[in-house]
């Protein structure tokens, strides 16, 4: 049972000391068989679940999740969402996300805490400024908003912002998306599985998938410490251990797994307005509705699948950070972490049906899954649903590295995604 | 971290570059279908664990092989091809 | 007023006061108090406000697991926000401000949030604020959260060294285990890097005594100090370990009194982690009040500072380490009475009751008495001893595992780590006789370790109860009570991972240090299951907060990714060079203090009218030497190279494997078995990493090498008309004439003892000779070509006009004019990829299908109408019109020429070849013109300038 969300309820709540309040989602045991079977409880495998229930009425659905949901890099991330890309293939993809996530709050009864505060890359030579006006025009082309600033607006909105004349990287001016911000990451998780679960879908946590149950070369279920599952087609939304689960399965995958640190300072009161990356030093910042500010950076030189970082792109992030904004050097570092993300040689997304039929992938994120989840259940749920190809996934599908038409962002803007 | 470069020793992670997975280069170009072209250029094997990878470290341009454990980082091993190291 | 200050005691100078003030109020302390210590010595007991509900807070630590004593700490004007005021040294005139309150903690506005907590559960912001939307109410909440106040005019300077060390045995905490390690190492003649966080060595000892080797025992511990050093090792207090990292990289922050902190990168063979242990509070009712205290802290504000916490002091445990507190306290006067949860209790001449816990805890502002089995007793303090959590932090980082021991009510390590040993209290042993056996044999000792009288040390688990009445803190700095984590429990939020971040259980500045414990156990009593079962959250670094200056370390302005500097810098600045960045290289932008267009107009015009002098010297230059030179140059390159006799110079491109063009160039067959292959300045370390893997992989690597010689060449370059001319004067004892040296040839000879090298390459169109010398003679060379330069009307001329020259002529810029999917064919040189029968980099992905694909784009021309201004780079090729609007490309270069007095434009546009002549849109930022696109080469297409 699924009790509505809402100031009235806690309201109520409160006078009986919230007594009352229902699980957020079935501890559920997985069942022998089902329609559709999600590999990994992470936004985009709850997400995927949420809409294979909500749009295809398919309510046959598991996600099985080797820990504890959102535990990946959803519940990892620096929390940007934003839809700033160059080609019309990537803006149909994450501005889908993007729109979804601005009605995501209502739509799933539960505040992922969406906050349009903006994001701006800055760019410091006149050959950045060059490529950002670039970029800006082809956002305003694709029909994403974006604005191109000079050093002027910057100054404005980031008083913070170094403007020394001894500063490696001087703020010239950037490309600002008023649509980009951040939302709660861990809401996102538990929101979509709350809403996927009132639907009916199963969640079903601390159950590893441990092999493919295959049958006349097709893929017809998995194998699970929980015991065999079957389905009727079979998700994997995996971020970071998408080479390890397929090969499972015999596919290998233009991937390598690399860590992404994150980290966040202690709280202070309001300081920071917007989300930055700053293109010069690479590293990227936004401030908490909690009041910590949140720093990340380039991917640790060494692929690895330790979910940790280690120091030297530390001091990369964060000397980055003061270069940047000189004030933030008085703050202190308060917890600091890593994630595993998948790079694809383009940095864009493998959504579509795996080399075994009824395998299908979405995975291939890199850094930026988080700001994709609506766009990734959508798309990974219409392929489940259907067999075939959303028209916004195709272009993503794995058949781009045989063609050679990759989606390759930092060719076309100058800038890695 | 320190990693062991067969020709200079033991030094900083910073100083060298990961290459990639040992794999050859099929040719000649005309021979190539498009996915073992693909396999080559894009496709790894990836694996969590022990891992054969192509290093080469910047100071002195060695290139060789390292076997790694692709979880700890541990060094297992380091050689450079047809030189005993 | 509950505290006070002793007359004697403690480790302070009491001849030494310390004016400071707290809130704006003035106060003294003296030198060796911490903020804290001052303030608890003036009676201060409001030190802050809780994070949510904005409750009075008190001290409640001694050190680093401070959760409530958060200031914000002005010094000579500069305000450092966040600053536990139990670690920080008091000063002379600090102003000390509590956060999260306002006017000051003793009065916040938003204390009567309070009353409403009842409806602010954990989470409850994630079940409403969805209408009309989240954005409407999160400016109020970003302005309540937050603790500190950032000062906008506190720029730390980047001045923190880092320091990379390598030891054999790094022992972190100095502390009885510490210190027994390390005199076992050391003796044996080890490198020991002994640090602790403290400011002295000693740990434990130095407030809770005792005696080791049968006398004080900081006779013993200076000994020990004394071996480290003897054998080479270093003792290094202030100093924080604060992370493990792979290969059990260990990162300490150490702080100096007279020099900037300092970061440690140490790589130990072996880490003993002795780093002691965290006492816990008991989950009594409002546990959090002002006067509420850990009973270890109260023993050190005493042994440390002088400073009594109370007169009449209550003391609630379920251990035994509070009776030493206890009766410390005591001593010095205070009236203290003992309430242990357990039914049997130890002897001592205290009033104990056993079989008791705290049912109530008064006083809103500050503690006034406690309720115990029924009875109300006052008190003006309320010190908890929930037992201790081991300081595992660095041994779980190192990946190490836990288990509960009910024994000692706590998680201690379990399984082994290579490199790791963890020993004392952080491993369990809370006596100190236990801690030195510990600490012996974890620094491999035999025998005997140091003597010291047996000690018992008993707890009884009592853990939160989900069930019990009352708001009782789980996390004081979060605001976590017991009702959070059981709502947490009922909402399915189990896993530990979840419950700290549903309820942010663990997630404030202490980073869980006193809370953590507590909540997970909590957690296992909800679900029926044991602590084991329930788990903890990851450790990560780092274990206290870190100045993020400190990790940054010195690398800033011009030492963040240093700029590449020309050898002759100087000379162009002594000429008015205006410098900017270029792929990395600081290179003359334009020359002369007036405006920056009119600068770089006189100076194109100038090259094409006649002469201009020109700074190649970053191009880059790396020599492919050997018997297989030609065959790598060949496989490396798009263009054949082989074919190239020796003295000329063939210009062509790099693919990647990809088959996108990486990089362009001229290269030079210096002889058979020798080429000089130039690159773009800012490609040249790629280029030379390209060339080594192939070298080594594909080729014998003894009859080919790789030299790259861009550093050790300056390279002039002379461009225009007159550019023969000039050379001709300067004697350089080379032929000039167009026999001798045609366009696309080089020559060699010597300047002052040197060699030179002639080249004639052209990047304006125009009749171009390359001197190139080493860089000892550039100097030289420089200033004879400026004497002559004004005999032919000629100048310097600088990156920008360079820019417009070679854009006049339709030659490209790598990265600007090309993007991340060119192919060589969308640039007009289809060739090679034609012809080529051989290997090369990029060759099979020329053949794919995108590179077939129709609407690929290609380089062009673009005019202007008649009468337009330049069009901006970075604007688009556009067909249709509103939203059916369509982009085929954009403007890559865009410059008014002052040579055809008219703009130029080159862009990258979708069949571009097939539209010359069309007539397309033009968008940028919402505005919308059109242009023509055009021939590459706007100026002298036939090239006769060249020969001119």
């Amino acid at each position: 049972m699924t009790a509505r969300y809402s100031a009235l309820t806690i309201l109520r709540q409160g006078l009986t000391g919230h007594k009352g309040w229902p699980q957020a989602w079935r501890k559920a045991r997985p069942k022998p068989a089902y329609d559709f079977v999600i590999v990994g409880g992470g936004g985009h495998g709850l997400a995927t679940a949420y809409y294979l229930a909500r749009t295809h009425g398919r309510r046959s659905v598991a996600v099985i999740e080797k820990g504890w949901i959102g535990g990946g890099n959803t519940g990892r991330n620096t929390t940007a969402v934003r839809s700033n890309y160059f080609y019309p293939e990537s803006v149909a993809l994450y501005d889908l996300a993007l729109r979804l996530y601005e009605g995501l709050s209502r739509e799933l009864n539960f505040n992922v805490m969406l906050s349009q505060r903006g994001i701006l890359n800055v760019a410091h030579t006149p050959g950045q400024m060059e490529i950002a006006a670039r970029l800006a025009n082809a956002m305003q082309l694709n029909g994403v908003d974006a604005e191109l600033w000079g050093p002027d607006e910057i100054r404005k909105r980031l008083p913070l912002i170094s403007q020394s004349l001894d500063s490696r990287y001087l703020p010239n001016g950037g490309v600002f998306h008023p649509r980009g911000g951040t939302a709660r990451h861990d809401a996102v998780a538990w929101g979509y599985a709350r809403a996927a679960d009132g639907l009916g879908v199963d969640i079903v946590e601390n159950c590893e998938v441990t092999g493919f149950v295959m049958q006349n070369g097709a893929c017809v279920g998995v194998e699970t410490t929980l015991g065999e599952i079957r389905a009727g087609a079979v998700g994997v939304a995996v971020a970071g251990h998408s080479s390890r689960l397929m090969a499972k399965a015999g596919v290998r995958l233009p991937i390598h797994s690399y860590t992404l640190q994150a980290m966040v300072s202690e709280p202070t009161k309001p300081c920071l307005d917007t989300v930055v990356l700053h293109l010069g030093t690479g590293t990227y910042v936004s401030q908490s509705d909690k009041g910590e500010i949140l720093i990340g950076g380039g991917l640790d030189r060494v692929p690895s699948y330790g979910q940790r970082g280690n120091p030297p792109m530390q001091e990369i992030i964060l000397s980055g950070l003061t270069e940047m904004f000189p004030a933030f050097g008085q703050l202190k570092l308060m917890r600091q972490w890593g994630g595993v993300v998948d790079v694809v040689p383009d940095s864009s997304p493998l959504i579509g049906p795996a080399p075994v039929p009824g395998l299908y992938l979405n995975c291939g994120w890199g850094t930026g899954g988080f700001k994709a989840i609506p766009a990734g259940g959508v798309l990974l749920a219409h392929l489940l649903a259907n067999g075939s190809h959303h028209e916004i996934s195709r272009p993503f599908d794995l058949d781009r590295f045989r063609t050679g038409r990759l989606i390759d962002e930092a060719a076309g803007s100058g800038i890695a995604h | 971290m320190l990693f062991p470069c067969p020709f200079c020793g033991p030094r900083d992670e910073t100083e060298f570059h990961y290459v990639g997975e040992p794999k050859p280069r099929p040719e000649p170009a005309g021979t190539v279908g498009e996915a073992d072209w693909a396999d080559y250029l894009y496709v790894n094997a990836n694996p969590r664990g022990p891992a054969r990878e192509i290093w080469l470290h910047l100071a002195c341009m060695d290139m060789f092989v390292m076997t790694r454990d692709t979880a700890t980082n541990a060094v297992l091993g380091a050689e450079t091809p047809g030189r005993a190291s | 007023m509950s505290g006070f200050r002793l007359p004697t005691g403690g480790a302070i100078d009491r001849g030494r006061p310390l004016a400071f003030t707290f809130d704006g109020k003035p106060y003294l302390g003296a030198a060796g108090d911490s903020i804290a210590s001052a303030l608890i010595a003036n009676g201060v007991r409001i030190v802050g406000r809780s994070f949510k509900y904005h409750r009075p807070r008190g001290v409640w630590g001694a050190w680093t697991e401070e959760p409530n004593a958060i200031v914000d700490v002005t010094r000579a004007g500069r305000t450092t926000p966040n600053l536990r005021a139990t670690v920080e040294p008091l000063e002379n005139d600090l102003a000390v401000r509590s956060v999260n309150a306002a006017p000051s903690a003793a009065e916040d506005r938003a204390s009567l949030l309070d009353s409403f907590s009842g409806f602010m559960p954990s989470g409850f912001y994630y079940k409403t604020f969805l209408w009309p939307r989240w954005e409407t109410f999160e400016p109020l909440v970003r302005a309540m959260a937050g603790l500190g106040r950032l000062d906008a005019e506190n720029r730390p300077p980047a001045d923190a060294p880092h320091f990379n060390a390598r030891c054999d045995l790094l022992v972190v905490g100095a502390g009885p285990a510490g210190l027994a390690a390390a005199s076992v190492a050391a003796r044996r003649g080890e490198t020991v890097f002994l640090v602790d966080d403290r400011a002295d060595v000693g740990g434990s000892l130095v407030h809770r005594g005792g005696a080791i080797e049968g006398g004080f025992w900081r006779e013993w511990a200076e000994a020990v100090c004394a071996a480290v050093r003897a054998a080479g090792g270093r003792v290094t207090t202030s100093t924080t370990a604060y992370g493990v990292y792979d290969h059990n990289l260990v990162c300490a922050w150490e702080r100096r009194a007279s020099e900037p902190d300092a970061l440690w990168r140490i790589q130990p063979k072996k880490i003993v982690v002795a780093a002691g242990a965290i006492e816990r509070p008991l989950a009594v009712p409002d546990n959090d009040r002002p006067g509420v205290m850990s009973a270890d802290a109260a023993l050190a504000y005493l042994r440390r500072y002088a400073v009594l916490v109370g007169r009449r002091i209550a003391v609630a445990t379920n251990n035994d380490s509070a009776y030493a507190a206890a009766e410390a306290l005591a001593e010095a006067g205070a009236e203290v009475e003992i309430f242990d949860t357990r039914a049997e209790v130890p002897a001592t001449a205290l009033r104990v009751t056993g079989d008791a816990e705290i049912e109530a805890v008064f006083g809103r502002s500050g503690v006034t008495g406690v309720k115990a089995r029924g009875a109300t007793r006052p008190a003006d303090s309320l010190l908890l001893s929930g037992g201790w959590t081991p300081t595992v932090h660095l041994y779980m980082q190192a990946r190490g595992k836990l288990r509960y021991d009910d024994s000692l009510a706590a998680l201690v390590p379990s399984v082994p780590v290579e490199g790791v040993v963890v020993a004392g209290a952080a491993n369990g042993a809370f006596t100190l006789d236990a801690a030195l056996r510990q600490g012996h044999a974890a620094g491999g000792g035999e025998g005997p370790a140091p003597n010291a009288p047996q000690g018992l040390y008993r707890v009884t688990a009592h853990w939160p109860k989900p069930d019990a009445p009352g708001r009782r803190w789980i996390d004081f700095q979060s605001d976590v009570t017991l009702k959070d984590v059981a709502l947490a429990g009922r909402e399915g939020y189990v896993s530990v991972e979840h419950l700290k971040r549903y309820t942010t259980l663990g997630m404030a500045t202490d980073q869980g240090k006193t809370s953590g414990v507590n909540g997970l156990a909590a957690m296992a009593a909800l679900t029926g299951r044991t602590i084991d079962e329930t788990g903890t959250t990851t450790y990560r670094p780092p274990f206290v907060p870190v100045p993020i200056a400190v990790i940054g370390g010195r690398r800033r302005g011009e030492l963040l990714n240093p700029l590449k500097r020309l050898p002759l810098e100087a000379e162009h600045r002594a000429d008015g060079a205006q410098m900017r960045e270029y792929g990395g290289w600081l290179r003359p932008a334009w020359y002369g203090p007036d405006d920056p267009d009119l600068a770089v107009q006189r100076e194109t015009k100038r090259a094409r009218d006649t002469v201009a002098l020109f700074d190649g010297s970053s191009l880059g230059k790396i020599e492919v030497i050997g018997p297989e030179a030609a065959a790598l140059v060949d496989f490396h390159s798009y263009n054949r190279l082989s074919t190239l006799k020796p003295g000329k110079i063939r210009y062509g491109f790099i693919l990647s494997e990809s088959g996108v063009v990486y990089d362009d160039g001229v290269t030079l067959r210096l002889a058979d078995d020798r080429f000089l292959v130039s690159c773009s300045s800012g490609h040249t370390d790629a280029v030379v990493t390209r060339l080594e893997l192939w070298r080594q992989d594909r080729f014998n690597p003894a009859r080919v090498v790789i030299h790259d010689t861009t550093a050790h060449w300056a390279t002039l370059t002379l461009t225009g008309p007159r550019s023969r001319d000039l050379v001709a004067t300067l004697g350089l004892g080379v032929a000039l004439d167009d026999q001798s040296l045609p366009h696309m040839a080089f020559t060699t000879g010597a300047y002052d003892g040197a060699p030179l090298r002639v080249a004639r390459v052209s990047f304006t169109g125009d009749r171009s000779y390359e001197l190139s010398v080493p860089v000892s003679r550039a100097r030289s060379l420089r200033a004879k070509i400026m004497a002559a330069l004004p005999a032919f009307g000629g100048g310097l001329m600088g990156s920008e006009a360079l820019m417009i020259l070679r854009a006049e002529k339709g030659f490209l810029i790598i990265g600007k004019d090309t993007d991340g999917s060119t192919m060589p064919h969308d640039l007009g040189v289809a060739g090679p990829r034609l012809q080529r029968k051989d290997e090369y980099i990029g060759k099979r992905s020329l053949f794919l299908p995108v590179a077939e694909d129709r609407g690929r784009k290609q380089l062009v021309g673009i005019e202007t109408l008649p009468g337009d201004a330049p069009l901006p780079t970075g604007a688009h090729l556009v067909e249709g019109e509103g939203k059916a609007r369509r982009s085929l490309g954009y403007v890559t270069s865009s410059y008014f020429s002052p040579t055809l007095q008219r703009p130029v434009a080159l862009g990258l546009v979708a069949d571009g070849a097939n539209r010359i002549g069309e007539t397309l849109g033009v968008y940028h930022l919402g505005a919308a013109r059109r242009a023509r696109i055009a021939p590459l080469v706007a100026l002298d297409p036939e090239g006769k300038r060249l020969h001119a």
